[in-house]
């Protein structure tokens, strides 16, 4: 960040940021500096609430992380400020910014040098989901049709993307770097499979609440 | 892993949502008029509908949710 100019040292607080955003010189700059701060505390927040995932970064590496966080967002404000509507508050509005990339720097950091599962690992968990002590007969039977048609009724990539998110409980943003990929699009993914396991079931008589819905 | 996982939670993460649901990036882009008309007391569903079935099949945004009421409740 650039140093805050002298002359807007003493400049009120920003209320009206999209305004002062767009204003020029003085102005501007203290607006974006006051908006820094609160990203900066909002990715701090966030970073803290997951501190158990990364509970091997220390102090100053935490602190980077949401440094980074905090210039992301800031960046993408800035690009953003014309889609601001003004239905919820401007902090509001900037607060998720800076949750988001705090979000997908967390889960990236915390996966770092760790290879994804592999897609057997997943099966496994389906199957020891299956044999739970938890597990009526009719969930088991639930169960087992829904593995039939994971292995039956998706693509490979939907079945792999499936079993990742759910089985193997890979965070979608890890997922997507690893795949060169969104969010969105592996959203859109899982979003289909999920369709087509219903149908599925659907097809068979069988309903998600055959399991006994808690 | 650990603990055998809950077969309940499986189901319910294996077929997420029944309902129609909003994308990831409309949820987005509408999560802080969402968790403001929540915080209102208002039917943030009516306002955003979709919102609640992506946040049950979407951990992501459904951690954004929750940071986003976590910050606001922080003050």
């Amino acid at each position: 960040m650039a140093a805050l100019p002298l002359d807007a040292v003493d400049a009120p607080p920003v209320t009206d940021w999209p305004r002062e955003l767009r204003a020029g010189g003085a102005r501007r700059e203290h607006a974006i500096a006051e908006l820094h701060a609160l990203l900066l505390r909002a990715a701090r927040f966030e970073l803290g609430r997951r501190r158990g995932q990364l509970w091997h970064l220390d102090a100053h590496e935490l602190d980077d992380l949401a440094t980074q966080a905090a210039d992301d967002a800031l960046v993408a404000i800035l690009g953003k400020l014309d889609t601001f509507r003004g239905q919820s508050r401007f902090t509001t509005w900037a607060y998720k910014f800076a949750l988001l990339e705090a979000g997908v720097k967390a889960r990236r950091r915390a996966w770092r040098g760790r290879e994804l599962p592999l897609t057997e690992d997943g099966w496994e968990r389906l199957r020891s989901a299956a044999a739970s002590p938890g597990a009526s007969a009719r969930m088991a039977e639930l169960l087992a049709a829904i593995g039939d048609a994971i292995a039956t009724e998706l693509t490979p990539h939907q079945r792999e993307v499936l079993v990742a998110l759910t089985l193997d409980e890979v965070p979608i943003d890890v997922l997507a770097e690893r795949r060169g990929t969104t969010r969105g699009a592996l959203y859109k993914t899982l979003h289909d499979a999920r369709r087509r396991l219903r149908a599925a079931l659907e097809r068979q008589g069988l309903s998600p609440r055959e399991g006994g819905d808690p | 892993m650990n603990a055998r996982p809950d077969p309940h939670e499986t189901v319910r993460r294996l077929l997420g949502p029944a309902g129609p649901e909003v994308t990831c990036e409309q949820c987005f882009e509408h999560l802080d008029v969402y968790v403001e008309a929540e915080r209102a007391g208002r039917d943030a569903e009516a306002e955003v509908p979709g919102m609640a079935a992506h946040l049950e099949g979407c951990p992501a945004c459904a951690s954004e949710h929750a940071g986003l009421h976590a910050l606001l409740d922080a003050g």
